[in-house]
């Protein structure tokens, strides 16, 4: 079983994170930008990245930079956008062959850095700002971002409840940004935002593959050096806790209900009882083999799919499942019976030990991946914490039956949230 | 057990076809801390026409048998299979598709009971009444959810006016009323005439050491009673070669509208290299045209005829091929036209440089790259090529071969009116 060698160096402006593997045909590089997550700033961060990837100053038209790409041996390029607690991240991922599969030798892994810096630092310009045309045509594809998660139900659910659950709290706003507010947006505040972020935003560069490490260093460190900044970490999650449920109904004209019931856990990655609420979570919701599935869906029969799942740095845990409108109630208690189960300890040893095998085995299937092995890495960075993969697993498998029942007892239910049919239908 | 060495790719295959005509494979993949594997039967929903085992007349069976037969497999007297697997740190699954059922399973642990359970599983058929009964109300509930999604039933419904005859316009799962056909008897039929290890492929990639795997399999097979058998007969209806329909609207509860525009191939007949090296084709003078550092790429994005969800294909198997390419957009009639008036100019050669192919083969070769870092992608394409006589293995010599006058040549013959059909789906007009 190989876990991972990560190495940390700090660079001018931002961290370099290298793990070196032979496991892979690619190399894998990931710049990410972190800030807090506010109302100012998280529709400009929406449109940020499609805007710097879509041309460049050496590359001016997305034709150009298409063609560029595709001479790389068709470099896979990307950016998406997340939150992360109450951080939003910005993220900038390129995967290209590793020329020693290749007949051609030449650096690709050079001309990748070379890239990633011209995407970041030189932007195309017009006038001082970005360059109006491409910044309207990608306004118009945030919109459509935005807009794509009414459309499927099973999303629009999690939003609204999320809006509803942390109403005043940074979290309720979700990464692509605010709808009304991108419209506004000029090329000029675009830019003006741009050279904030560049100079303030917790900067990580992740580098995946079978590289030299001080290769890499000199490399990242001669294309890439940035002013030096102040951490920011993340913030300890609001305590705030309800003293009644709240409970949200929605109607549309949809052919099948979506229950949302949020919960705060109290709980974040890093805290000693983490791996505690982990197996937990999968007990109670995570597998087929969960609370949930096996009462929700196997014996009451009211729906296809019910689970749990968690959020690691905000402490949320979110239930979510698609019943028919008739079944609220009797879904309702049926999961509030569950968690109260758990709470009493009425669960197996078998149950204990097959959810740690399942939850052990899905991190190690992850790893497998360069991006995934990124994304679990990363957790470090948001949390402001160092845990070891290996130090991840073992704590997970000495996690006992009372500390899960203390996780239990921590978890409380918030928000009750139901997508319904009209009145009348 | 022979060793195939990928010295470019730095990749070691093992292979070895035991007695009882099964092919198993293995490729070690350093490193990696899961084990993937497929058991996989050459039979999938186009074949509804055969001689079953031990007979002499051909027979035709209800639409949707393959895909019914599957979901049955994990339903065993002693409990659901699915769950054996998981208290085994296992995740299992399968699929059906016009040419074949694959059965697998991914683990980072219990590699040995994993793969034992999975050739068990697939070699003890159980089917009764009862079950049989049961499943057609739940793949009734799987026909209805497909139903309702509009790219299934865009790429379907494209399909369909391709075909006049051949069975992969028939859904794979078939239809609420076909599989109220099915009994248990028919079930066995398919089973015992298919599910010989003769006309199957087991592929383990991953965490594994190959002389213990290969000892496993071995073992776990010698045992087991397959007679010999001989060549599957099936059997096809001659097809013309021109489009049934050449366009179709489907009315759907969406937003937005989609259309795809379809070539239907007409030269049939490779295998092997032949066959791979006409497919890489195929799909590297598609990107030349239509590829995102292409021209008319440009033009349609920013007319507004197309957008990020905009995708083209060629696929080819035994007996039937066809490209499709389109997605969501705005102006499915105006894009509808414009793709067919590129693809009609293509013979012209105007988009086909050599420059262009040459950028297009290193795109290729590093997508494929990054492809085989996939246990996932390893499995089930070197299944799917093995089934057709190709070797995955092979893509990136035959893509270096191309050369731009036989990418020219290809344009000229594969796109003709005749062999041209448009499917869209629009919303409903309230």
């Amino acid at each position: 079983m190989t876990l991972t060698n990560e190495v940390i160096h700090k660079q001018k402006g931002y961290r370099l994170h290298i793990v070196k593997t032979e496991k892979y045909k690619t190399n894998t590089i990931v710049w990410k930008m972190k800030a807090p997550l506010s109302e100012d700033s998280v529709t400009l961060r929406g449109l940020l990245p499609h805007v710097l990837q879509s041309s460049s100053n050496a590359y001016p038209t997305t034709t150009k930079l298409r063609s560029y790409l595709d001479e790389l041996y068709g470099a896979h390029f990307f950016v998406d956008v997340g939150k992360k607690g109450e951080q939003h991240v910005m993220s900038f991922s390129i995967e290209l062959a590793n020329e020693k599969f290749l007949k051609d030798q030449t650096s690709l892994l050079e001309k990748a850095i070379a890239f990633l810096k011209e995407i970041l630092l030189q932007p195309l310009l017009e006038d001082g700002a970005f360059h109006k045309e491409t910044v309207q045509k990608e306004k118009e594809n945030q919109l459509q971002r935005i807009e794509s998660i009414y459309d499927d139900k099973m999303r629009y659910a999690n939003s609204r409840i999320t809006e509803e659950m942390f109403k005043g709290e940074a979290f309720s706003m979700q990464p692509y940004g605010i709808k009304g507010k991108v419209d506004p947006i000029t090329p000029r505040d675009l830019f003006d935002y741009y050279e904030k972020a560049i100079n303030e935003d917790d900067l990580d560069l992740y580098i995946v593959g079978d590289v030299e490490e001080s290769e890499v260093i000199e490399l990242t460190n001669r294309y890439i050096q940035l002013p030096e900044r102040n951490g920011n970490t993340r913030p300890k999650g609001e305590v705030a806790s309800r003293s009644n449920v709240k409970e949200v109904i929605d109607r549309q004209p949809i052919s099948q209900g979506k229950l949302n019931m949020g919960y705060r856990t109290f709980i974040q990655f890093g805290d000693q009882d983490y791996y505690a609420l982990q197996v937990f979570n999968g007990i109670f919701g995570g597998f087929s083999h969960s609370k949930l599935f096996a009462n929700v869906r196997e014996k009451a029969s009211l729906a296809y799919y019910a689970a749990s799942r968690l959020e690691s740095h905000k402490g949320v845990m979110m239930v979510m499942s698609g019943i028919d409108f008739p079944n609220y109630n009797q879904a309702v208690t049926i999961i509030n019976e569950q968690l109260e189960a758990m709470r009493q300890g009425d669960f197996s040893e078998e149950d204990i030990r097959q959810t740690k095998a399942v939850i052990i085995n899905q991190l190690l299937e992850t790893i497998d991946t360069s991006r995934g092995l990124v994304e679990v890495l990363y957790h470090n960075v948001v949390s402001g914490v160092d845990i070891e993969l290996t130090t991840w697993i073992e704590k997970i498998d000495a996690t006992t039956k009372d500390e899960i029942v203390q996780a239990a007892k921590k978890v409380q239910l918030d928000t009750i949230y139901f997508l319904t049919e009209q009145e009348g239908a | 057990m022979e060793k195939i060495q990928f010295d470019q790719l730095q990749e070691e295959l093992y292979y070895e076809k035991l007695d009882n005509g099964l092919d198993v494979y293995i490729l070690p993949k350093k490193g990696f801390n899961k084990t993937y594997a497929t058991f996989t039967t050459k039979y999938g929903s186009i074949d509804n026409h055969f001689i079953p085992l031990n007979q002499n007349d051909f027979v035709k069976v209800p639409d949707g048998i393959a895909h019914f037969l599957e979901h049955k497999m994990f339903e065993k007297e002693e409990g659901d299979v699915f769950q054996h697997f998981s208290k085994q740190g296992a995740s299992a699954n399968a699929f059906t598709s016009f040419t074949r059922t694959a059965y697998l399973f991914s683990s980072t642990s219990n590699v040995d009971s994993n793969l034992s359970t999975l050739l068990n599983f697939v070699q003890e058929p159980y089917f009764t009444e009862k079950t049989v009964e049961k499943e057609k109300g739940i793949i009734g509930q799987e026909i209805r959810m497909y139903e309702d999604n509009p790219d299934w039933r865009l790429y379907f419904g494209l399909i369909q006016n391709m075909f006049h005859h051949h069975p992969v316009k028939i859904d794979i799962a078939g239809t609420v009323e076909s599989i109220a056909d099915i009994t248990k008897d028919m079930l066995y039929e398919c089973y015992e005439t298919f599910y010989h290890p003769s006309n199957m492929l087991l592929f383990v990639v991953g965490s594994v050491e190959p002389n213990e795997v290969m000892k496993l399999v071995k073992d776990n097979q010698k045992n087991k009673p397959f007679k010999n058998q001989s060549e599957i007969k099936r059997k096809f209806e001659e097809e013309p070669p021109s489009v049934a329909r050449e366009k179709q609207v489907l009315e759907m509860n969406v937003q937005s509208s989609k259309c795809l525009v379809g070539i239907k191939e007409n030269q049939l007949g490779q295998k092997g290299d032949e066959m791979l090296k006409k497919e890489l084709m195929t799909n590297v003078m598609l990107d030349m045209m239509f590829g995102k550092s292409s021209d008319h790429y440009f033009e349609l994005y920013n007319e507004g005829l197309i957008d990020e969800s905009f995708s083209y294909d060629y696929t080819q198997e035994q007996g039937f091929g066809f490209a499709m390419l389109g997605g969501d957009t705005r102006h499915p009639d105006k894009l509808a036209e414009r793709l067919k008036s590129i693809l009609l100019n293509a013979s012209s050669g105007e988009d086909l440089t050599k420059e262009s192919l040459e950028r297009t083969k290193k795109k290729k070769i590093g997508a494929f790259l990054r492809a085989i870092n996939s246990p996932e992608y390893i499995a089930n394409q070197f299944t799917r090529y093995a089934f057709n006589e190709m070797d995955l293995f092979k893509v990136v010599p035959i893509l270096e071969t191309i050369t731009i006058d036989e990418v020219k040549e290809r344009a000229v013959n594969f796109v003709s009116e005749d062999r041209l059909t448009v499917c869209q789906v629009i919303p409903k007009s309230s």
